[in-house]
Parts: C-alpha cells; structure tokens; sequence
C-alpha cells in the first residue's frame, strides 16, 4: 500500500472531500500531474478537467472548472472555482459554463482571446470525459 | 380617557403585532442558522486562500512588475468604498452602523482632499447615503432577488470592481459590512481589498513552493480570486449578522409589545371597574333621593 497523504477539495461554497488518499490526479493548467505523498511542494493554477483521487475508501472524481492546487509533502488541497462530483454533472451544467467561456471568447481579442479558445477546448474536453 | 372599546381594539392591534414580531423573531431564527452554516463552509476557502496568497505575495512582495492588485497603483487620489448593507430592513441597528462607519471614513477622506466614489451593495446602505453623497455614488448593486448567497454573487461584484480598477477608475477600495460576532454583537468591519493586504502567516517562509506555470503567473490568477473570496466572506458575514440583529430586534420588540399588552390590560380592567363603580353610584344615589 503506498503512502497515505490527506486530500481536501474545498469551493468557495463548501467543502467537497477530506480524505486520505494515495494519489491525486490533478489537471493542472500547463498539464496533468498526479501528487503523491511527499511530492515537491507545488503550487499550480488549474484548467477545467477532471480531479481523480484515489482514496481508501475508492476512487473519487471531481469536474472542476479552475482554481488551484496546493501540493505540498504531507496534504493536497485543491481549491476550485467551482467543482461537483463527477457523476452529478449536467448537460445543462456544463453547457451553460461552455456557452460563458464561448461569449468571453468572441468578446475578447489578442492574447485574451487565445486563453478564452483554450477554456472553452479544456470545457468540451470536460463534458466528453463526464460523458454527458 | 380612551373608552374601553377603544382600549380593547388597542390591545387586540397590540397582540397582533407581538404575533408578526414573534414569528420574524423565529424565521431570523432560522435563517441564522442557515447563514452561519454557509459562513463556516466557505471558511477553509478562504483561509486556504489566504495562506498561499500570503506567501506568494511576501516572495513576490514589492518586486519591480508586481501586479498593481497587489503593490496598488502608486497614488492613493481616489478610494473606492463599497458600502454592504441589507435589502430589508427591521433589523435594529444593523444597517446604521455599517453606515455610520462608512460616513466617518468618507469625511475623513475628503477632508485629506482625497476624492470619492461609492458602490453600494444591498438598497438599504444606498437609502442612507444618497442624503449626503449622492454625487459619489457610481453604482449600486441589487441582492434582493437572490434567496441564498452564492460565491457567483460574489463573483460578479468581484469583477464590476476589478473592471473599474483596470479602467483607473480609482486606486483604493475599501469594503464595509458587520463581522458576525455572536447574536447580539455584530462588529462593523473595514477591510481594504485593493491593494490585497494579508495577514502574514507564521509557517510561512518554511517551505519552498514551485509554481506552475509560474510565480506571477498563478499571483496573476490567484489576486482577483482573493478579491472574490474576500467580498464573498463578507457577504456572508453580513447576511449571518443580518438575521442575528433582526433576531435581537424582533425579541425586543415582543418583549416590548407582551409589556405594553400587560400595561393596556390593567388600564382597561381599570377603566371598567370605574364604570361600574359610576353605575353603582348613580344607582345608589337615585335610589336614596326617593
């Protein structure tokens, strides 16, 4: 059994999981990285993706749609913008969250709009993950 | 002297009103408990956020290119005070004192020569202070439609302020509500927000973090979140102590009411007790001239 380290998911609303975990998959904005105990502390900004967390008590998964990570050796604490468990997410949901990152897309210009094209990829890429 | 219908329609239009103070008292009740609910679950959000933005902002600290969330804008000309209050009133002193805080502050800040502008959040705040500052006041922002605060509320009162703040539309900003003490004590609060301040954590310092894709680039990120978080905390600080002073309020207005409904009552028996003594009065009196 690998080593146990704590994993915390907090949104702004509430908190998502407080677990013991082995490893956490964590989409991270320049690439998947997955955290072990005694990982290098890292901190990183997120895309929209996919958290999966291998608990003890099971495999969770997580869509979140930004925020941050907090890696440090003993704990993993992930703070997302917004973040629901993977198998209650929407259609509607997650449309409505593409159709806001589409309209910033076609409102923004230069550079802006590049990152917005990325967000409203990493949000496609979400919903066919999620299967919905 | 009120006759004693009248005393009677008095009491029954006082117990009435004891009826609707009681079960305002009750649903603040309620409603408190909820808010103070959702003020706990945002509460490692936001302490977790502190934490990081406290260190990356001490080792970015005052470095050339720091982000003007962070470092401000190099002048201190205009303040921005956004003023949170409630949609409803009946709710004590509530509304007042964040008011009240906010006024002492504005003329603090125009007798520096300083100039002003104000956002105010919840119609009651604006009430008040459009008597002195009308001219001032650049927005309002209306929360009487939404039944439970949500960080998307947050959010969007984030961005209205960060989008006046990219447009150099002042330099400072400010926010006011009341802390959530107890029930009987709500603390109002003043809490800069731009430039950040953070309370500097002890732990920090320790550990040496890496950041992807890089230290500016996630403070970059992380700065209009902790705006966010930080309004977001407010919110419901204020909508705790909202239902705790409406609480206190309503308690003391059934007390208030229960005491007057005590005092009628002896009036009326009172009143009527002298009618029947008149009666019997006259009565005897008719009774002896015979």
């Amino acid at each position: 059994m690998a080593d146990m380290m704590q994993f915390d998911l907090v949104s702004p609303e509430r908190r998502l999981a407080s677990v013991e975990a082995s490893a956490v998959q964590i989409p991270g904005a320049d690439g998947d990285m997955t955290a072990m105990a005694d990982h290098a502390p890292t901190i990183t900004t997120l895309r929209p993706g996919v958290v999966t967390a291998d608990a003890a008590s099971g495999p969770m998964q997580f869509a979140v749609t930004g925020g941050f990570a907090d890696v440090s050796g003993p704990a993993t604490t992930i703070l997302a913008e917004r973040a629901v468990p993977l198998d209650e997410v929407t259609a509607d949901w997650i449309g409505e969250l593409i159709a806001e990152a589409e309209a910033k897309r076609d409102a923004a210009e230069g550079p802006a709009a590049d990152l917005a094209t990325k967000q409203v990829a990493d949000l496609m890429a979400l919903r066919d993950q999620a299967s919905v | 002297m009120p006759s004693l219908k009248d005393l009677k329609n008095r009491i029954e239009s006082v117990k009435s009103t004891r009826k609707i103070t009681k079960a305002m008292q009750m649903v603040a009740a309620a409603k408190l408990r909820r808010a103070q609910e959702a003020a706990e679950m945002a509460r490692p959000y936001a302490e977790k956020m502190n934490d990081v933005m406290g260190g990356l902002a001490a080792s970015v600290g005052d470095a050339e290119g720091a982000p003007k969330l962070l470092s401000g804008t190099g002048s201190d000309q205009i303040h921005l005070l956004v003023v949170m209050t409630s949609e409803r009133g009946l709710c004590g002193g509530f509304n007042s004192s964040i008011v009240r805080l906010a006024r002492t502050k504005a003329q603090t800040l125009l007798a520096e020569g300083k100039s002003l502008k104000i956002l105010t959040v919840g119609k009651k705040g604006r009430e008040q202070l459009k008597r002195d500052y009308e001219d001032q006041m650049i927005a309002h922002i209306d929360l009487s439609d939404v039944k439970r605060i949500g960080y998307a509320n947050a959010a969007d009162i984030a961005s209205d302020v960060l989008g006046r703040f990219d447009g150099e539309e002042f330099d400072v900003a400010t926010i006011f509500y009341n802390r959530f003490e107890s029930v009987i004590a709500q603390v109002p609060t003043e809490q800069q927000v731009i430039p950040a301040v953070f309370e500097a954590s002890e732990d920090e310092g320790g550990t040496l973090y890496d950041y992807e894709p890089s230290e500016e680039a996630v403070l970059e990120d992380l700065l209009p979140r902790g705006v966010a978080t930080q309004i977001f905390t407010a919110l419901l600080e204020n909508a705790a102590s909202e239902q705790g002073a409406r609480m206190t309020a309503m308690d003391n207005a059934t007390r208030n009411a229960g005491e007057m409904i005590d005092k009628l009552t002896i009036e009326f028996n009172r009143s009527r007790q002298a009618v029947i003594t008149n009666e019997l009065i006259e009565i005897i009196s008719g009774a002896e001239a015979l």
